[in-house]
């Protein structure tokens, strides 16, 4: 490319950092988007500066909104005692598109790893130990990733939690729907096992 | 380049948007790391586990490139996950390895007794008396060994209850006299690699080994600070043993 395309080839530079995207399909994006001026190109570059502007974490969760509450907390009939504790905003809008949950949440920004340095001090977890003891909650139920370092966070916030009075739950491991026995390892297969329930 | 072996998993990140990073601590080449292409992917990552056991192949166009693992697994050790006590000394182990061994350093005796270990941790046998072992042989292969033979200071054999922090000899009770407030406590368990239940011996040997990681192998490491994964294990073991 020369000279006279450097506002486009920032943009694909751009674009290519996105995930998914490398140089190539960034090229191809930005030419869809520039070939789809009007209905994509200026309506987006619009979308992008507004969100640029209006995004925030929610001072009480963590989940990111446009306001300082996001809709979760806001939402009066949401507050039932309970609070589902997640790793990251992706895995409560994941929880979210189930539409079962139907308390609040708590977003921790990520779990307790040794090999990334981080510890109880970068996470949100003595905010989750205030909002227990303020919000009148009952269930704490840990939503985390069944991977070791998930695992190891969900015991450390248990043990936070140990003295407050409120039950902890976590998650259920096992056989996923539409899963086939034998593609799965032995330590789903105990698990799914030991968490056997009546027909 | 090429070599194939097994190696306990200690340490995954990834890498791109499909690959992993994986650290694996092996028989014949220490700890080793290298990229598992698709390694992020739900197949692949669920066996990409701290403490899973796997059959590597290596391969690179040259040796001091990081190059690519093909993984098969051996051994998951997944039910540790379920233990609240176990997945602390999983992650005591792994971040210690990570921690403290150079890459690429064979250490067969290390491999032999961490493989132990973590059968034990993954049976739910007592396990905690060999942790306190394994961080001793760790010093010990790293350079950093306690020398617990004799006394240091009346020679004796016998009654040896004490470390000297400065120069990592045993003292016996008789040579301790009144530096004995000064000394670390060297549990008997310890010293003749006995077994042990009593939580008291245990975090006192923990006691023993935490310092001369911290004051012996942290400063040759430049001074980088002790996984906390080592405190929380401690502080598990002072709750639950």
């Amino acid at each position: 490319m020369n000279s006279n395309n450097k506002d486009i080839d920032i943009l694909i530079q751009l674009m290519a950092k996105l995930p998914g995207l490398g140089p190539r399909s960034a090229r191809r994006a930005v030419l869809h988007l520039i070939k789809k001026r009007d209905i994509l190109l200026s309506p987006l570059a619009d979308s992008l500066f507004t969100v640029a502007q209006t995004a925030r974490e929610c001072v009480t969760c963590g989940n990111i909104g446009t306001m300082d509450q996001c809709d979760v907390c806001a939402d009066p009939r949401r507050a039932i005692g309970q609070i589902c504790v997640v790793e990251d905003v992706s895995d409560l809008w994941a929880m979210e598109r189930a539409a079962v949950f139907k308390g609040r949440y708590h977003v921790l920004g990520g779990v307790l790893s040794a090999l990334d340095g981080v510890g109880p001090e970068e996470l949100r977890i003595p905010n989750l130990v205030s909002r227990v003891g303020d919000e009148n909650i009952t269930e704490v139920i840990l939503a985390l990733n069944a991977t070791v370092d998930g695992q190891t966070t969900a015991h450390y916030i248990a043990d936070q939690l140990e003295d407050m009075g409120v039950s902890v739950t976590s998650l259920a491991q096992g056989v996923p729907i539409g899963g086939e026995l034998d593609y799965l390892d032995d330590g789903t297969i105990t698990a799914a096992l030991n968490a056997r329930k009546a027909v | 380049m090429e070599w194939s072996g097994q190696g306990v998993i200690v340490g995954v990140r990834r890498f791109g948007e499909t690959s992993a990073i994986i650290d694996v601590f092996t028989q014949e080449k220490g700890r080793h790391a290298g990229v598992v292409r698709g390694g992020s992917s739900r197949k692949m990552a669920p066996l990409l586990q701290p403490g899973a056991q796997v059959a590597l192949e290596w391969r690179a166009r040259l040796e001091e490139h990081l190059g690519n693992f093909h993984v098969e697994p051996l051994q998951s050790r997944s039910m540790i996950m379920s233990d609240r006590m176990g997945l602390s000394g999983l992650g005591a182990v792994c971040s210690l390895i990570q921690f403290a061994f150079p890459e690429r350093m064979e250490l067969p005796e290390l491999y032999a007794r961490t493989i132990d270990l973590l059968d034990r941790i993954d049976g739910r046998v007592p396990w905690a008396a060999a942790y306190a072992h394994w961080e001793m042989l760790l010093l010990d292969d790293l350079g950093y060994g306690m020398d617990l033979s004799s006394c240091a200071v009346t020679g004796v054999t016998q009654e040896l209850i004490y470390v000297s922090p400065k120069t990592g000899r045993a003292v016996s009770k008789e040579g301790a006299g009144e530096w004995a407030d000064r000394l670390l406590v060297l549990p008997d368990f310890l010293r003749n690699g006995f077994d042990s239940d009593d939580k008291q011996e245990i975090l006192n040997a923990l006691q023993l080994t935490g310092y001369f990681l911290q004051s012996s192998l942290a400063p040759a490491l430049g001074n980088r600070p002790i996984p906390d994964a080592r405190a929380r294990l401690i502080r598990a073991l002072e709750k639950r043993l």
